[in-house]
């Protein structure tokens, strides 16, 4: 089944969901329910739009379809797609809880703002997926766009769960492999440390808001200076109120300037997460590679095993060994039913080496090329971003700029 | 400063050099002092400044047109200690404060004795400007003398040439009400002096979160370099970003030096200012409060016709002067404090200004760098 999948990677865009329907997640609503052991609790549902994009017919439009989901169903989705397409690096969702928050962000799940900035993420999200040459074609994923009851049961249906591998299985495998592909274990070193110093970046980023904060806020505090000591002069009294209301001003500009500048650490956060993707995908690969040690391992003994049986001798140690020698070895018998077993298996298991080697050949290729599609996705992205938040800076100076210009025109006027 | 580009000899750009006020109205100037070239002295005893006086003058007062004397902090105190003493009937500019805290602000740094360099120029500029003060013997020796301290040491012996030294009777009579104008006075320097304590309190606030900003700038900029270490394509926009948010620290950290050299010491001068014009409004009520004492002595004597006898005459023109001084005075500051305070502020809008605008550079000047496509490698 993997076979099937890593060779349908060849579609091109054109054939992306992204292209034939829009999608977006257009409301945020909360409700409350009742949880699997049946305790009340509150929880955010978001409504996901469709229509399907088709050639102008007289500025007709389809219908729009809508349905509810809530953040864990889109987390049993990602973890399905996860599951399913090991070797994709899998679009991430957006923070489950708000982190790296500076001090007015409330860390609160049911803020509107946190709200907001999360419906703008799953809608992200969902396009990311819409728009990737594999993972647009799954049924699944068009089930969870399309089909309001009974999508739980079909991707559970799909025994997806029973696939996953385990996380200590994982953690044995890199410990233990011998020879991965040494451009994922370049890749893994490369996600690691980009995850360290995203997150050092949203750190520091999300203090240097704070401190930025206070600065422009204390300014508040002129205007109210200004305008009681205004109230004592003649001649300076309104060039001095004036200018106190554009300390007002300035020291509102603060609150819109970082909200867009959430924007902007909300495009890193993608990237930090889809670093822990991409580390997903190396893991796989040594899950597999280990597994292919091992099976070319088991093979090898189980050929020696054989020879020695057929030829008596023996050369490496072995309790079977030992215990023959000590209470006498087998009659011929038993010996040629052991061999015969012993050959079968070996012909499975070089079956079996063979079909491994291939797949890991295949998942090596196909990975590498969503990889290639991914690091330049990256590349954009980010510049994207990285432009966009020097547009900002560049906003903000201009608008420093104008009001203590202004201030200093009314300060030229006492 | 403003800079005038006209030659230099015309009065009008020496004017602008020197920062004088200018509500002349066509009265010429004849007296011209510059405070400047601070001096190290380290002697056995003690180390301290000393600072270049320099006068140019056509006044009859002065033996020669130009003179060039040193002084230290010391001798400037003596200098209003004196004003002080023979004027009391005038408002004496403030001089920057005299004691620092050790250990806090070092007393010999270029930022500190700088800002204390203006503040003494200002000081003798004000007393250049003022029409009785300029005339003041003490100050003409001050200006003068190659040997201030031999001059010092004469001290009460020397007679005024002005005329006899008036002595104020300091304490004992108390003023029933001070009359209108001078408590509107007393008022306004009141709320005026709480104002710019407040305003002090700010500033010092708003530079106190930008030097902590700074601290986390600091921090914030490297990491966008240590970023590009680890990317091939993003490597020279990340390393932009970096040196990007480099040049705004730096623009930051000349902001909040400028604030704390420029702003806070003239703000503290004029609540300096406020608090001696206080005392000398307290001591006008007191020459009031004498006479008005006097006059009813005389009036409780049990005679028909009293005639007001010659010391509470004196009195009574000692009030009418003061009064008269002081009103003057009180204008002449009102305009000289208008006009500082318009510069002041001004200054502190440019200099966030230019703080913004050198960000802006910044900022823009990467923009053509992060669109970069990069060349196929």
């Amino acid at each position: 089944m993997l076979h099937e999948l890593l060779f349908s990677s060849s579609k091109k865009m054109e054939d992306c969901l992204a292209k034939k329907m829009e999608i977006t997640v257009s409301e945020a609503e909360k409700r409350t329910g009742r949880n699997a052991v049946n305790m009340q609790e509150t929880y955010t549902a978001y409504l996901i739009e469709t229509r399907a994009i088709e050639s102008q017919s007289e500025g007709q439009c389809a219908p729009v379809d809508s349905l509810w989901r809530r953040y864990s169903e889109f987390e049993l989705l990602r973890n399905y797609l996860s599951v399913t397409y090991p070797h994709i690096v899998v679009p991430p969702l957006p923070e489950k809880r708000a982190d790296f928050v500076w001090h007015k962000l409330s860390a609160d799940n049911m803020d509107p703002d946190f709200v907001e900035r999360r419906r703008i993420g799953l809608e992200n999200f969902l396009l990311r997926v819409a728009s990737h040459p594999v993972l647009c074609q799954d049924k699944i994923f068009y089930s969870f766009l399309t089909q309001e009851g009974g999508w739980k049961e079909m991707v559970n249906e799909t025994g997806f769960q029973l696939k996953a591998d385990s996380r200590l299985k994982a953690l044995n495998a890199t410990f233990r492999v011998k020879n991965p592909d040494k451009r994922f274990t370049e890749l893994k070193h490369y996600s690691d440390e980009l995850q360290s110093v995203i997150s050092h970046l949203l750190r520091v980023r999300a203090r240097v808001a704070d401190r930025l904060y206070g600065v422009y806020k204390v300014h508040g505090n002129y205007g109210r200076v200004f305008s009681e000591w205004s109230a004592i002069e003649k001649e300076m009294g309104d060039g001095l109120q004036s200018a106190g209301h554009h300390m007002d001003v300035y020291a509102a500009s603060i609150d819109d300037i970082l909200e867009e500048e959430e924007h902007y650490a909300d495009q890193l956060k993608e990237y930090l997460f889809y670093a822990e993707a991409l580390r997903a995908v190396c893991r796989k690969h040594e899950l597999m590679q280990y597994d292919l040690e091992m099976a070319a391992q088991d093979l090898t003994s189980k050929k020696q095993q054989c020879e020695e049986l057929a030829t008596g001798t023996v050369r490496t140690f072995s309790l079977k060994g030992m215990t023959s020698k000590l209470f006498g070895q087998e009659n011929p018998e038993q010996r040629e039913a052991k061999i015969k077993v012993l050959e079968e298996q070996i012909q499975e298991g070089e079956e079996q080496l063979k079909s491994k080697n291939l797949e890991g050949r295949d998942f090596v290729k196909s990975a590498w090329a969503d990889i290639e599609r991914f690091k330049e996705q990256k590349n954009h992205d980010l510049k994207e971003a990285l432009i966009s938040y020097a547009v900002m800076q560049i906003s903000m100076c201009k608008k420093g700029i104008q009001v203590w210009t202004n201030a200093k025109e009314c300060f030229s006027k006492m | 400063t403003p800079v005038d580009t006209s030659s230099p000899a015309s009065s009008s750009s020496l004017l602008n050099r020197l920062q004088l006020d200018d509500d002349l109205d066509g009265e010429t100037r004849d007296l011209f002092v510059t405070v400047d070239d601070p001096k190290k002295h380290v002697c056995t005893m003690e180390t301290y400044i000393t600072y270049r006086v320099t006068t140019k003058t056509t006044r009859a007062e002065f033996d020669l047109p130009e003179y060039s004397v040193r002084r230290r902090y010391q001798d400037f105190d003596w200098l209003r200690n004196k004003l002080e003493e023979s004027q009391p009937t005038h408002l004496i500019p403030p001089l920057p404060e005299k004691f620092v805290v050790k250990g806090v602000v070092d007393r010999f740094s270029e930022e500190f004795v700088e800002t204390r360099r203006k503040a003494l120029d200002k000081f003798l500029k004000r007393i250049t400007d003022h029409p009785v003060l300029s005339f003041n013997e003490h100050f003409n020796v001050f200006l003068t003398a190659k040997d201030l301290n031999a001059y010092k040491k004469q001290g009460m012996a020397l007679l005024s040439k002005m005329g006899e030294s008036v002595k104020y009777v300091t304490g004992g009579y108390k003023l029933r009400s001070r009359p209108l104008e001078f408590a509107a006075i007393g008022e306004y320097l009141d709320t005026f002096s709480l104002k710019l304590g407040t305003i002090d309190r700010i500033a010092q606030r708003i530079i106190k979160e930008q030097l902590e900003y700074l601290v986390e700038l600091r921090e914030y900029g490297p990491v966008y370099s240590t970023w590009g270490g680890l990317e091939v394509e993003l490597s020279e926009p990340l390393e932009g970003v970096s040196a990007c948010i480099g040049n705004c620290c730096t623009a930051l950290e000349e902001l909040s030096e400028d604030m704390t050299e420029d702003f806070l010491p003239v703000l503290r001068e004029y609540i300096l200012y406020s608090e001696s014009m206080k005392n000398v409004l307290k001591k006008r009520d007191q020459v009031q409060a004498e006479y008005e004492a006097k006059l009813e002595a005389v009036a409780l004597k049990k005679e028909d016709r009293p005639k007001v006898p010659t010391d509470v005459e004196k009195c009574q023109d000692r009030v009418e002067c003061f009064n008269a001084d002081l009103k003057a005075d009180m204008e002449r500051w009102q305009n000289n404090k208008r006009q500082d305070f318009r510069q002041l502020l001004m200054g502190m809008a440019d200099k966030n200004i230019q703080y913004y605008e050198k960000c802006l550079t910044a900022w823009e000047s990467i923009i053509p760098l992060l669109q970069d496509k990069p060349e196929t490698k």
